[in-house]
């Protein structure tokens, strides 16, 4: 190795440093500042008040949709862990190296998809008169209503984070040591004791991993609530856009995005202690 | 795996799931496209005829073509810039050791995972503060942030597959360190450095969030997008939708192909 510090070196590392600082770093620094800012005839003032973090937590409202968005989340993470796991099993071990290849690449596709034009078109199927609705009711069920429901909000959540959740679920299972699975069956472990005591202890880190991403993108996602869950009772997400697109209230919007940010660090790093718990790493 | 395991009905079940999953996945997706060519004005089932009329309504309005314009100026650009922040820091991480190095990997892979109405909220707070609120260029600085970890992370898996010894080599043998970047690096990054251009386009091409914190009037489509979506059903979202999952699926598959493709490159390269 050469000198570490040349100015080749830092040709290719500081830009990404530099534009990360600036445009990440600092507007997130900024938030900080801003909510404690003060909004006066329709003008922000740069300020030291506390008046935003005192009048949002002092709100009934505030607390509901934090419970609500937190309950919403969490609900996601299960269900979507639950849903994805036979999945990214049967990816794992039930296909052929090249079909994997296949459902690896089918799966990447949604994911870098427009994720809004799939939200309304669920709308088309959930919507009273919608598919789902049309097929039931020729066999004489239903309408039953789906559309702003939490049914619908959960298949928002599931849109957005089902793919990355069967690939962040897949890669830890096939680095799983097959061995470990075969010496199961060769003493007798039945094949379901076998995914419970074998299968999911092997692959914790990445199924752990995998739920997290699904509660934060879950946790932040606006669109789901609002256009499939009909955005009653809001969630914290709904909240922010509609401070801040709804008048100059930035700081209790600020106010409302650093409680969220606070609470993603503190289940990020609860999730990771308990995915790395007992481990020498 | 021993043929105790095998049974014909649990095999089927599995596979079954994975169909039902694709099915889940796919569904919107197909719907979006079925219905682009309904002549319906609300979609249900049975279809009504095939038409293109809203198609034509989507293409006569001139709004949507200025969407598509600057999203496609953008895209352009954030990819551009992306891709070249991400090789950097991939390079970064491959070749040095250096005090502080996990801070620098967190701050080149984290922002995808900052919900987008925070990311949004912060940029537009920050951005109007320095006067680049509500222009092209705010929403090209923030996908740029968004972005470049997509970049970085697929040129990092690039060159993770390269031994290093091989620059060392083409060191020995007389060539500069730019020369070496020129004749052994960047050549054999280049499949992950068009999959990130495509992939980050990609994103940009998607992404609506941010931008419609940041871009003020001069929205991109998606952002145009959200706007029909707060009006009432209109089948024209889905001839919109239809041709933006062409454009991103037809970005997303050139991307895997190239970055599959390279991957079986340098296998059998290391075979021969």
């Amino acid at each position: 190795m050469r000198r570490s510090v040349s100015l080749y070196g830092l040709t290719f590392s500081l830009p990404m440093l530099i534009w990360q600082l600036l445009f990440f770093v600092a507007p997130l620094v900024f938030l900080i500042a801003l909510s404690f800012w003060t909004v006066k005839n329709f003008r922000m003032e740069a300020d030291f008040d506390t008046i935003n973090w005192v009048t949002m937590y002092g709100r009934w409202v505030f607390w509901q949709s934090y419970g609500l968005t937190l309950a919403l989340a969490t609900a996601a993470c299960v269900i979507t862990s639950i849903l994805a796991f036979p999945c990214s099993y049967a990816i794992a071990f039930k296909l052929s190296a090249r079909q994997q290849q296949l459902a690896i690449f089918m799966m990447v596709i949604p994911f870098f998809t427009s994720y809004l034009v799939r939200v309304y078109s669920w709308q088309i199927f959930l919507s009273d008169n919608g598919i789902i609705n049309g097929v039931l009711g020729a066999v004489g069920m239903g309408p039953f209503p789906m559309l702003n429901t939490v049914f619908a909000t959960m298949i928002g959540y599931l849109t957005l984070t089902f793919p990355l959740v069967v690939l962040l679920q897949l890669f830890s299972l096939m680095f799983i040591d097959r061995t470990l699975i075969e010496a199961a069956h060769n003493l007798r472990c039945g094949r379901i004791r076998t995914v419970f005591a074998v299968v999911i202890p092997s692959a914790r880190v990445g199924l752990v991993i995998a739920a997290l991403f699904c509660f934060i993108l879950s946790f932040g996602d606006f669109v789901s609530p609002l256009y499939l869950g009909g955005g009653d009772p809001t969630t914290l997400s709904i909240l922010i856009t509609d401070t801040t697109k709804s008048g100059q209230q930035w700081p209790r919007a600020a106010v409302i995005a650093l409680t969220m940010i606070a609470t993603l660090l503190a289940v990020a790093f609860a999730a990771v202690g308990f995915a790395y718990k007992g481990r020498t790493k | 795996m021993n043929d105790f395991n095998r049974n014909r009905f649990v095999e089927f079940g599995l596979r079954f799931y994975i169909f039902l999953s694709f099915l889940f996945v796919f569904a919107p997706i197909a719907a979006s496209f079925v219905f682009s060519f309904n002549s319906d004005r609300f979609p249900s089932i049975p279809l009504g005829s095939f038409s293109t009329e809203w198609y034509v309504a989507v293409a006569s309005d001139p709004l949507v073509w200025a969407g598509l314009r600057n999203t496609l100026f953008v895209g352009l650009i954030v990819a551009v810039i992306s891709t070249a922040l991400g090789f950097g820091a991939a390079y970064t991480d491959f070749r040095y050791r250096f005090f502080g190095k996990s801070a620098y990997l967190a701050l080149a892979l984290l922002p995808p995972t900052i919900p987008v109405v925070i990311l949004g909220l912060a940029m537009l707070a920050f951005l109007s503060r320095i006067n680049l609120s509500g222009q092209s260029i705010s929403v090209i600085i923030a996908h740029i942030v968004i972005c470049s970890p997509f970049a970085m992370a697929i040129t990092r898996l690039r060159l993770s597959q390269m031994d290093p010894d091989l620059e060392a080599a083409a060191w020995n043998l007389g060539a500069s360190e730019w020369a070496a970047m020129r004749y052994v690096i960047v050549p054999f990054a280049a499949p992950a450095i068009f999959g990130a251009l495509f992939i980050t386009m990609a994103v940009s091409f998607d992404e609506f969030a941010v931008a419609w914190f940041v871009s003020g009037l001069n929205e991109t489509l998606p952002v145009k997008v959200l706007g029909f979506l707060q009006g009432q059903v209109s089948p024209r979202i889905n001839a919109i939708g239809t041709f933006v999952f062409v454009i991103s699926m037809t970005l997303v598959i050139f991307a895997q192909l190239l970055l599959t493709g390279g991957a079986k490159d340098a296998q059998s390269a290391s075979n021969d």
